[in-house]
């Protein structure tokens, strides 16, 4: 060690003292002190023991309705003695490491990564000898045939994923149809303009979510509800019908001030309903798009581009709010295709 | 608030301001308001000393005959408190948010300025100058027996028309511009109730029509129930989700982990001689 | 040693004796000890310090999500098909759900322990994220990602981004109002990749969202794809990190030929394992006390209910903020829409900062052309170009957490939702610069103090008072071994620009590169200091000597405190 060091050029302005001299610690200098901390090491390990039967009985024993300091007894007992038992295990280990393992250290010389020339000379001979026995070189319609069989390998590999889904359909069309009725979510009941105040939002659903077929089972269920659920779902609101300004051809999409637009953000899709009476503002809890619902859902804040989709409303002949058509602009969030669909949608309207 | 009103006790209101109101609740509200108001119970001392209350603390802002005070760019210093109904006072009285105490974004709820009876004197007042929900009884606020099938179904109705705002702890949540939706905890069953039917501030309405009496009485044992549960995997972190874990996982997991590696490198004691 | 004499050999003993037998079979025909012999594994020395075990945090909890996770798996139904529930949970009886979630209920309320094991599983999830990115920082603050080093940091990263997609999945398995929330996100982040957005989708979904497949899914990526790849990655980090041997700080008797510490067997053994019980009894006590992702208050996912601080768990919470503040861009061009509001945001700026993690070590490389080995570390001040840059980078990256958390800081500390967005907005931009130029002047000024400490000693906190009434600090020299310790480390190159043509006077090729490479390293080496040459050593000593009494060997009756600034004792 210190030969090479003295070869080093002396361009430093201060020389490697080289390692300092070894320092002992208490425990290996005093026997009581290595006995105190034998004692203690192992201590942490009986303890640990008894916390680990006390896991079990706290399994056995206690009842996972029961309550300790307003939370799960079970979750805290069996955490808290398994945690423990762990922790002091641990502790012990790296103490016992500390305290009583050898403490000199150790010095180990390092090499390059790099292997040495004559390692890759052999290595290269070695790779030269295959290569050539195999005629790899020498034979090049088999090398060129086998990168062409090989490239492709990788056809089946991605045509296999084909069936992982449909292709995209064109026009995304909700549930939403001429003449279906609006219906509170959850309850399910149909609602009249009288039922709305001003200043109020309902939650509502298309009514097919709610219906049942011949046999009594519903329409819609399961994750294709979900699905429904997530293009069709809508808020009603009531405004002064003097602080709306609608666009032109939406003067009649709304009855007393009660306009109903698309739940589902236009930026990445999250059910919107943060609206605020005062200001018509409707705010998504997930990016902060903010809406304005008096001004045909205009974008007025955050990162949504577009507005959100309205639904024009009527009234059924029982008084009660209906679909005048599907929305007339996509719902949810964007993606390539949808310039394409919307100019078809317009087209069609 | 209620010292710098009373330059504004003239007599003024009176009989005028009664038929005023009327006029203006039978125009407006006859449509939206199909309840009936039930203030009717009210005796006519306490509608009465609620008019003085109203005169000296509530009419600098909301006008000596609670038609609202505007501004001069057309907004409202004070809103229009004819046929809000005594569920809107009690609401905004008995949570301390009115009076305000400044303008704000939105009226902060705090300690009531009015005690339980000028309240319900002032609920009085209001309730007569025009048709408004009156402050909710039993059907809507009384959740003792409630079965497990109407506290979930009340759980339903809460995740899709409340937890937007209020968080699915009812912890509350942000509103554009500084204005945000109150934490439900600690809030009366009374209140809740008051807040649905009448719309306070931002809040938008849910009618009896649209939202049960049942299913908000359902809708409330489902709020007494997640906040009276135990949390049951131990410290909640105030309901507030995963920025709060983040917290923890920083300052708790890698903050203590961290303090483990270091006493694992640290050197420890030394003695000079062997 | 106390034990010196005490010592026994493993083969004398009854065990070893028990032992030798099956030993010697498997010996026969696997030839382990030569193995063992060859790498000199069981002996391997380890430099010891505290910031070296940082990855170790991150190894032991991705040990614990394993195990926590197949306890898991035992229970879980990776399905989304439709069940009403009728737990323990009363709240939530009636309630149409899916399996997923109905399942992850069972564990968390029917299943003795399985609310805890659960709990362990999150935090875990959530420390070893953290952990990594503790030590990706200390591995690019001590510039140890250097030659030879490089490959095992493009490793280090690839376990980085894999831990976040299997944190992700696993966050969406619950299906519960969170999760279901999150994926909705992804839905729409899919959707915005141009051109082929619909098509990812739908073969991702199976079809339109949410579809059936999406939880079975991810599942099998859960538990079996990334978990295997993660292993396989662990394997390559671990087996590079032996075969380089760990760096280590500068000192003395430490070089960049040697390696000084403490051997495998039996200390770091010891350490190591130790560490690994002290990080599972660690996450087992948050799982007993601190209640992560309490599903049950979320409810099922239903895609017209959210709930408001809606977030991803707090290592995607950059990429909310980025799509949070993002301005509200979309265009349409080629009949195509383009939603830059999602795409850039949600994945070309994820991938920009993994793309500068990995491209660093080689930029850095380029601009200082330093083509040596590197085993010493670097301390942060010596290397301020690099220091800075990677403090504007978490500046960066802090201002996206601020903007991802921006709700929940408006309700908290009572301000403005649409104010704090815009000031993340500016804050992006400026805030790194001036963190740049901060750290980059404090790193400046930390090395000038150590020029000094090593040229004038360091201060004593002893005053004296000197014939003509001035007060003065006396300084002490530092100890060698911190002097050494101080200057152990690269002088500066001498810059110069590079020639524009060749000693022909033919313009050089490459010539614009190099004069870019010459800026960025005269950029890089702006301002730093270098450290004191042998002749200021020995002016500052001459120096010394001629003004009397500064510095002076310290006898024992010295009162004033040690090159630590602790006060000696007598």
């Amino acid at each position: 060690m210190s030969d090479e060091l003295d070869q080093l050029p002396h361009t430093e302005p201060v020389r490697d003292p080289g390692l300092p001299e070894h320092q002992y610690r208490p425990t290996d200098v005093d026997p009581a002190q290595d006995k105190r901390a034998e004692r203690q090491i192992s201590g942490m390990f009986t303890v640990a023991s008894l916390l680990l039967v006390g896991f079990c009985v706290a399994y056995i024993m206690i009842d996972k309705d029961q309550t300790f300091l307003g939370w799960s007894a079970m979750n805290f007992t069996l955490g808290a003695t398994l945690g423990g038992a762990m922790l002091l295990m641990g502790v012990g280990i790296i103490q016992w490491a500390k305290k009583l393992m050898g403490d000199q250290e150790m010095i180990e010389l390092r090499h390059p990564a790099s292997s040495s020339a004559e390692d890759r000379a052999d290595t290269l001979k070695q790779l030269n000898d295959g290569i050539n026995e195999s005629g790899f070189g020498r034979r090049p319609m088999i090398r060129r045939s086998l990168f062409l069989s090989m490239g492709f390998l990788a056809l089946p590999t991605v045509i296999m994923l084909r069936d992982m889904g449909p292709l995209p359909y064109g026009h995304r069309n909700t549930v939403w149809k001429k003449g279906m009725r609006v219906v509170n979510d959850v309850a399910g009941t149909p609602i009249k303009p009288s039922d709305l105040q001003v200043g109020q939002l309902v939650n509502a659903e298309p009514a097919i979510m709610y219906e049942m077929d011949e046999e009594g089972h519903p329409v819609l269920h399961g994750t294709e509800l979900l699905a429904a659920k997530s293009k069709a779902a809508v808020i009603v609101v009531r405004m002064r019908p003097q602080d709306i300004s609608p666009a032109k051809g939406r003067e009649n999409w709304g009855v007393d001030g009660i306009l109903c637009y698309s739940k589902i953000c236009t930026h990445v899709g999250c059910p919107i309903s943060l609206w605020e009476q005062q200001t018509h503002h409707l705010l998504c809890p997930c990016h902060q798009s903010t809406f304005d619902l008096a001004d045909n859902g205009k974008v007025v804040f955050g990162p949504a581009h577009r507005p959100l989709p309205q639904l024009p409303l009527a009234v059924d002949s029982e008084g009660y709010l209906i679909a005048v058509s599907d929305f007339t602009e996509i719902v949810a969030p964007s993606y390539p295709e949808l310039a394409r669909d919307q100019k078809r949608l317009d087209d069609k309207s | 608030m209620r010292k710098l009103s009373t330059r504004r006790r003239h007599p003024l209101a009176g009989i005028a301001v009664l038929l005023v109101a009327l006029g203006v609740v039978g125009g407006v509200y006859s449509a939206v308001a199909p309840e009936p108001a039930k203030a009717a119970t009210a005796s006519t001392q306490d509608v009465e000393a609620g008019r003085q209350l109203f005169l000296i603390g509530c009419a600098s802002c909301h006008g000596k005959n609670a038609s609202g005070i505007e501004t001069k760019r057309g907004g409202n210093y004070g809103p229009s408190l004819i046929g809000v109904g005594a569920a809107a006072v009690d609401f905004q009285v008995g949570t301390g948010r009115m009076p305000m105490a400044k303008t704000a974004p939105q009226a902060p709820k705090k300690d009531p300025e009015y005690t339980a009876e000028e309240t319900r004197q002032l609920a009085a007042y209001i309730a007569t100058l025009g048709a408004g929900p009156a402050i909710p009884d039993d059907e809507y606020t009384d959740t003792s027996g409630k079965t497990a099938e109407q506290i979930s179904e009340g759980g339903e109705f809460f995740r899709t028309n409340c937890t937007a705002c209020h968080n699915s702890v009812g912890a509350g949540g942000a509103l554009p511009n500084g204005k945000y939706a109150p934490a439900l905890d600690g809030v009366s069953a009374k209140h809740i109730a008051e807040a649905m039917i009448t719309g306070p501030q931002q809040m938008p309405v849910f009618s009896d029509d649209v939202i049960t009496p049942e299913d908000k009485s359902n809708i409330i044992a489902y709020i007494q129930q997640v906040q009276d549960q135990p949390n049951y995997g131990g410290m909640g972190g105030g309901g507030l989700g995963p920025v709060v874990d983040g917290l923890f996982t920083w300052i708790i997991g890698i903050g203590g982990l961290v303090i483990a590696a270091v006493w694992i490198g640290a050197h420890g004691a030394r003695v000079k001689k062997k | 040693m106390s034990t010196i004499d005490e010592q026994t050999n493993i083969e004398d003993t009854a065990f070893g004796k028990k032992a030798a037998g099956p030993v010697g079979w498997l010996d026969d025909r696997l030839g382990l000890a030569g193995a063992s012999k060859r790498s000199h594994l069981l002996r391997k020395v380890f430099p010891e310090h505290w910031s070296f075990m940082l990855g170790e945090i991150a190894l032991w909890s991705f040990v614990v999500l394993l195990l926590t996770g197949t306890f898991l798996t035992f229970w879980f139904v990776p399905s989304m098909g439709e069940t009403t529930y009728n737990g323990s949970y009363t709240p939530l009886n009636g309630v149409e759900m899916s399996q997923a979630f109905a399942s992850t209920l069972d564990i968390s309320f029917d299943v003795r322990g399985g609310l805890l094991i659960r709990q362990i599983h999150h935090w875990s999830a959530a420390l070893f994220v953290a952990a990594m990115i503790v030590h990706m920082l200390r591995v690019m603050f001590t510039g140890a990602y250097r030659k030879p080093r490089e490959l095992n940091w493009l490793i280090g990263l690839g376990l980085l981004l894999l831990g976040l997609v299997e944190g992700f999945a696993g966050y969406s398995l619950p299906d519960d109002l969170l999760s279901g929330t999150g994926l909705r996100f992804v839905d729409g982040l899919v959707r915005s990749i141009p051109i082929v957005g619909s098509y990812l989708e739908f073969f991702i979904f199976g079809g339109e969202f949410p579809g059936d497949l999406i939880i079975p899914r991810l599942y099998m990526v859960h538990i079996l794809l990334i978990p295997a790849l993660l292993l396989a990655l662990i394997g390559a980090h671990m087996i590079l990190l032996v075969f380089h041997k760990h760096t280590q700080w500068p000192g003395p008797g430490r070089t960049e030929k040697n390696v000084v510490g403490y051997p495998m067997l039996p200390v770091y053994a010891a350490k190591a394992g130790g560490f690994f019980f002290v990080v599972f009894g660690f996450t087992a006590l948050m799982g007993a006390t601190l209640q992560i992702n309490p599903i049950w208050v979320y409810g099922p996912y239903n895609p017209s209910e959210v709930t408001a601080g809606s977030q991803p768990d707090w290592y995607m919470g950059f990429v909310e903020g980025a799509v949070r503040i993002f301005p509200n861009w979309e265009s349409t061009f080629f009949n195509y829409t383009w939603s830059w509001n999602v795409f850039l945001p949600g994945a070309i700026l994820p991938g920009v900062f993994l793309g500068v993690g990995a491209g660093w070590p080689f930029i850095e490389q380029w601009i200082t052309g330093d083509k040596r080995e590197h085993h010493l570390l670097e301390r942060p001040r010596n290397a301020p170009f690099r220091t800075a840059f990677i403090v504007s980078g978490m500046t960066a990256y802090a201002v996206l957490w601020i903007a991802g958390g921006n709700d929940i800081i408006a309700t908290q500390f009572h301000l403005s939702l649409n104010a704090i967005t815009w000031f993340c907005r500016f804050a992006f931009f400026i805030l790194p610069i001036v963190m740049f130029i901060i750290t980059k002047r404090i790193c400046i000024g930390l090395q000038r103090a150590d020029a000094n400490r090593i040229l004038h000693g360091y201060e004593t906190g002893v005053i004296e008072r000197s014939p003509d009434g001035g007060f003065s600090e006396r300084h002490a020299p530092l100890p060698v071994g911190k002097q050494f310790t101080l200057t152990n480390h690269d002088r500066l190159p001498v810059l110069e620009a590079p020639p524009e043509t060749d000693h022909n006077g033919v313009a050089v090729p490459h010539g614009r590169m190099a004069k870019l490479r010459a800026k960025a390293r005269a950029f890089y080496y702006d301002g730093v200091v270098d450290k004191p040459t042998v002749e200021d050593v020995h002016h500052a000593e001459e120096h010394l000597r001629d003004h009397d009494g500064h510095p002076v060997e310290l006898g024992d009756e010295f009162q004033g405190v040690s090159e630590t600034g602790i006060p000696r004792v007598h």
